[in-house]
């Protein structure tokens, strides 16, 4: 940790120097803070934050040469730091001499920038709890047993079968007792790996059931070595393949585990060489766990002079310092599940609706978890609803100009516009999304899909893009094509596209569980275009003419059975898994837009975004019926005159064009 | 609400045979300028209905018979085009023929939705 300090400068250098204190005043002011004319006994330090690689050590050593330091303030993923000295004069000495300077931290060097502040805001938040169920026991295991178990997997041998070793992206793994396939995330439970558990893990595990954090003894081990900059994907162990608790043992290095609710709340929790990590509940099963790549970690600061933390969570604005990451190994211990998952702690809204049984039911489910929830949400939703799916804009151009296109149920309108020679009307039930469409200077107008005003065989094509799912009967969801067809003419086309209950075709993932990864879980539904929209329609979408439709899709067809729900309600499906009943309800997470910008706008600031003081936000609960194969095509051939031209599997979605 | 959709848009209360046109009840009407476009104009008559068209646009003065050869009449699709395309009704509603029923607009939006037991 060397500093260079440069003394004397020219003209042009103060010149440079006053430009960069009138930005750094400017980004200060953005992130609501406010510098004193006059000097006091606190500074802000800006620069000298977590968030521009600046530990805790190095700022400190510099400032204390200046004076007697009271607190050192560094709030986390900032690019400043708040110094409180015990005399004002300490203070002037570092605002006279740390001021533009330098600060060597590794291999980058920041420019320091200080300025007055009248107080030091330090927002007391209370420390953030642990997610339920979550428990993390320290020093589980003896640096003795630690080797004994590190020197236990033999990682010389690239790709062997006796354990299925694979080099990951971002670290390398090996399995024991049955390989995790990372294809289909899951296990192939009748076909165990040669190479049971290491016998050197058994003690340590005795101990686990012994202690009580697991009641059954595990039986497959997956081993993952991360180096110093690698990490995982924050994930949600499959529900099916394991049973509730998993052990995840850290030996090695200590890192920092993110948990995520899906609610946007972020529990960082430390795990320190030789613990043991236990993951039950709602920590399992509702949380997604993972470990940012990156190279430093921000930790509570083991400062003598103030109590040590016992807990292991970073409670925003304590004393935090970063921490190099080293290589860290994970043994993490699971038994393999053989009946079905009873799916547990999942946020269920306060009174779960039941399938509907009558008509007079089935409107009034419609009504409260689909009409009001996009009413509700209407601008978030259309907000992430931009860019138009490539294989409705290819339908979209197909018809000749001059055409009369229906959309029923158009949203905030986006394929309204797409072909410019089309005369497009839209409608949807919900006035919010409509005003968008009219805000647009689309033609657009509030309506049912299962009574659009519209003359009949008034229409050259209709499109009906995730919408018939919202219905929550067969004969509801029969009764919208028929009106879809009704509106057509002779010879006209219709598109339909409904969310698939089969969220893997041909061996791939759908978008929508592939989005897993990303930042934000949650409400992207498969109509889903938040990124780019230049998706291509994965795989070949197998195209089945109409009469290979009828050979194949008679009513009565042996469909998996898996509507069925235990207790009648509806469950509450985890965003971006794969479904476990077809009738079912889907979180939408509102995130309130303002946010974002401001966190953004920083000059270094955030290598690593995260919803940092995301208090919870309002769940929305939709209703959807996704459809299995062939079932769409199955529910239209029962309208009469109605041939089922194509059909076809598109990011999730099954689609049929009439 | 532009003429054009208003061509389209029918009642489907309850029992209503015919539900067409839905008489325009204007209490603000706008217009705007939009781009000519003959062809486009062109291809959109034959999806008409001309006669509720005339009606609804009684005060633009618009032929009451349909031009023959109208494809090459700029001047007749000019109006048409004005018909169809600038005029909207911002705010009022529309009322079933039939049954008298009204739906509202409001800032340019038909709110179409029936009660349940209007379907």
């Amino acid at each position: 940790m060397e500093q260079s300090v440069a003394v004397r400068r020219s003209k042009e250098e103060k010149k440079v120097l006053r430009k960069q204190l009138k930005a750094s005043h400017t980004l200060l002011k953005h992130e609501g803070i406010s510098t004193a004319p006059q000097p006091t006994k606190s500074l802000v330090v800006a620069n000298g934050g977590l968030g521009n690689g600046v530990g805790r050590e190095e700022l400190s050593t510099v400032l204390k040469e200046m004076g007697e330091v009271e607190t050192l303030l560094m709030p986390p993923q900032k690019p400043y730091a708040f110094v409180t000295y015990r005399s004002e004069e300490s203070a002037q000495r570092a605002h006279a001499h740390l001021n533009g300077q330098k600060l060597q931290c590794g291999e980058n060097s920041v420019t320091l920038y200080l300025s007055y502040v009248d107080s030091v805001t330090c927002e007391e938040k209370n420390s953030v709890p642990l997610p339920e169920g979550l428990l993390l026991v320290e020093d589980f295991v003896s640096p003795e047993e630690e080797a004994l178990l590190l020197a236990a997997i033999d990682w010389s041998s690239t790709n062997d079968d006796v354990t299925a070793q694979k080099a990951l992206k971002h670290r390398r793994v090996k399995h024991f007792g049955f390989e995790f396939r990372y294809d289909n995330n899951n296990v192939d439970k009748d076909k165990p790996l040669p190479a049971g558990l290491p016998e050197d893990c058994l003690p340590v595990l005795e101990r686990c059931v012994r202690n009580g954090h697991i009641n059954i003894m595990p039986d497959q081990l997956t081993v993952n070595q991360y180096e110093s900059g690698q990490g995982i994907p924050p994930h949600v162990d499959t529900h099916s393949a394991f049973e509730d608790t998993i052990l995840s043992l850290s030996l090695g290095a200590k890192t920092v585990m993110e948990f995520r609710h899906p609610d946007g709340r972020l529990v960082p929790v430390v795990l320190p060489g030789r613990s043991l990590l236990v993951m039950k509940g709602e920590s399992r099963y509702l949380w997604t766990h993972g470990i940012t790549p990156r190279k430093f970690d921000v930790v509570p600061a083991c400062d003598p002079e103030s109590p040590a933390h016992t807990t292991s969570d970073l409670g925003p604005n304590r004393n935090l310092t970063l921490s190099k990451r080293g290589t860290r190994t994970s043994f993490t211990f699971r038994k393999i599940r053989h009946e079905l998952c009873r799916c547990a702690p999942s946020p269920s809204p306060p009174s779960a609706p039941s399938i509907p049984s009558c008509h007079a039911d089935a409107t009034r489910l419609e009504e409260e978890y689909v009409h009001r929830v996009y009413d509700a949400i209407a601008s978030h939703f259309s907000s992430t609803r931009h860019s138009p799916w490539p294989r409705v804009c290819h339908f979209l151009s197909s018809l000749s100009p001059g055409s009369v296109l229906a959309d029923v149920g158009c949203g905030n309108g986006k394929y309204l516009g797409v072909n410019p020679e089309l005369i497009a009307v839209g409608c949807d039930r919900s006035s919010a999304l409509v005003q968008i469409c009219a805000e647009r200077g689309f033609q657009a107008f509030v309506s049912d899909a299962l009574s659009v005003p519209l003359r009949t065989a008034s229409c050259d094509a209709c499109i009906s893009i995730a919408v018939i799912h919202h219905f929550s009967t067969q004969e509801r969801r029969l009764a919208a094509v028929r009106e879809l067809v009704r509106l057509l003419r002779p010879g006209g086309r219709a598109l339909i596209y409904v969310w698939a209950f089969e969220q893997e075709y041909n061996k791939q993932r759908s978008k929508y569980l592939k989005e897993q990864n990303k930042e934000h879980p949650g409400n992207l539904s498969p109509i889903n275009d938040t990124s780019d929209g230049i998706q291509e329609p994965h795989g070949k979408a197998r195209m089945h003419t109409s009469r290979h439709l009828e050979d194949n899709y008679r009513p009565g067809d042996s469909m998996q059975d898996v509507s069925k729900v235990i207790d009648g309600k509806l469950s509450v499906h985890t965003n971006r898994t794969a479904f476990n009943t077809q009738d079912l309800l889907v979180p939408w997470h509102l995130k309130e837009g303002k946010r974002q910008g401001g966190e953004e706008s920083g000059e270094n600031c955030n290598r690593d975004p995260s919803p940092s003081e995301s208090g919870p936000v309002p769940v929305f609960h939709r209703y959807y019926h996704v459809f299995q194969q062939g079932e769409l095509e199955q529910l239209c051939v029962q309208v009469p005159g109605v041939k089922v031209q194509s059909s076809y599997h598109d990011q999730g979605n099954w689609c049929a064009v009439l | 609400m532009k003429l054009l959709t208003h061509n389209m848009l029918t009642s489907h209360v309850k029992g209503v045979t015919k539900g067409f046109p839905l008489l325009i009840k204007a209490t603000e009407v706008k217009v705007n300028e939009v781009e000519f476009n003959s062809q486009f104009v062109s291809r959109m008559i034959p999806k008409l209905e001309w006669g509720a068209l005339v009606q609804a646009a009684e005060e633009v003065n618009l032929p009451g018979e349909l031009v023959p050869n109208y494809e090459t009449n700029e001047d007749f699709l000019k109006k048409v085009h004005r018909v169809l395309l600038e005029v909207e009704v911002v705010e009022g509603c529309l009322q079933c023929p039939e049954s008298g029923r009204e739906f509202p607009i409001s800032r340019g939006i038909p709110n179409m939705l029936l009660n349940e037991d209007e379907v």
